[in-house]
């Protein structure tokens, strides 16, 4: 059996379909689930995945400035966690429940 | 080798991913977010980012996952109780993502620009220094504003999550 027809040097359409990958399984995360931690948990993968999609044009076009602003990315999903996970916090002692369907008070 | 150790990753970070999607369990969906995160952290120093990398796991699938396991502990939040109710998110969702992906990569592959193939150790421009000498010299104002933003976000968290004393 002759070996797999691995090439030499990884392309970079390969990460960038990763990307996607990772990408779509977070926005089906954020369709489909019903739990806020959950869905919240799906915006951070979201994230991820344009991370790295930064740092692959970062290497392509041999520059740092995808690494910076992948940087500021993390901050931002940093501050971002910090206060969302504060609303969920409140949105709990008010109400007792973690599911969005029941969170709906803005509605109508 | 390259296109080796980029598979195994990738495929680590695919399942973790998935994993996520379809867990009933809110921790069990932490932790398989910990795998993608430590999995694209090991993507990122192939792609020669060994400060984002570490980044990416003191941060990312160390303190900001630490802080989501702290709310799901706290809140004892079990799984969801009837998970997928709406046929729209079910029959309507889920094939929407695929069309979605699919757009994604048809973009991917055809219109990414010819450039070398990614091998390890082939960009060095990224390393800890050249990161600090950028973030200080042409990134000096985004990263002064950012810090207004962690300053922002520690107050909001606080207002939001503070016991009301009356």
């Amino acid at each position: 059996m002759p070996p797999l027809p691995l090439p030499a040097s990884v392309p970079i359409s390969w990460y960038l379909t990763l990307s996607a990958i990772l990408f779509s399984l977070g926005v089906l995360g954020f369709v489909l689930r019903r739990n806020i931690i959950t869905v919240f948990m799906s915006i951070e993968l979201m994230l991820n995945a344009v991370n790295l999609t930064f740092i692959t044009f970062s290497y392509m076009l041999k520059r740092v400035d995808g690494h910076i602003f992948s940087f500021f990315v993390m901050v931002v999903a940093a501050a971002e966690a910090a206060v969302g996970l504060a609303i969920i916090l409140t949105v709990f002692k008010n109400r007792q429940t973690l599911e969005i369907d029941e969170v709906s008070s803005l509605k109508n | 080798m390259d296109a080796i150790l980029f598979l195994v990753f990738a495929a680590i970070a695919v399942i973790c991913g998935i994993n996520m999607v379809v867990q009933k369990q809110t921790i069990a969906s932490a932790l398989s977010l910990v795998g993608v995160m430590a999995a694209l952290a090991a993507l990122y120093l192939l792609l020669g980012g060994e400060f984002i990398a570490a980044a990416q796991l003191v941060v990312y699938s160390g303190a900001i996952m630490v802080l989501f396991v702290f709310v799901i502990m706290l809140l004892n939040a079990k799984g969801e109780k009837n998970p997928v109710v709406k046929p729209w998110g079910k029959y309507f969702g889920a094939p929407l993502m695929l069309v979605f992906f699919g757009i994604m990569s048809i973009v991917v592959q055809r219109y990414t620009p010819a450039s070398d193939g990614v091998v390890f150790g082939g960009f060095r421009g990224a390393g800890p220094r050249e990161i600090g000498q950028s973030l200080f010299t042409v990134y000096l104002l985004p990263f002064e504003v950012t810090s207004v933003l962690i300053l922002v976000a520690i107050l909001g968290a606080i207002v939001l999550a503070r016991k009301e004393i009356d």
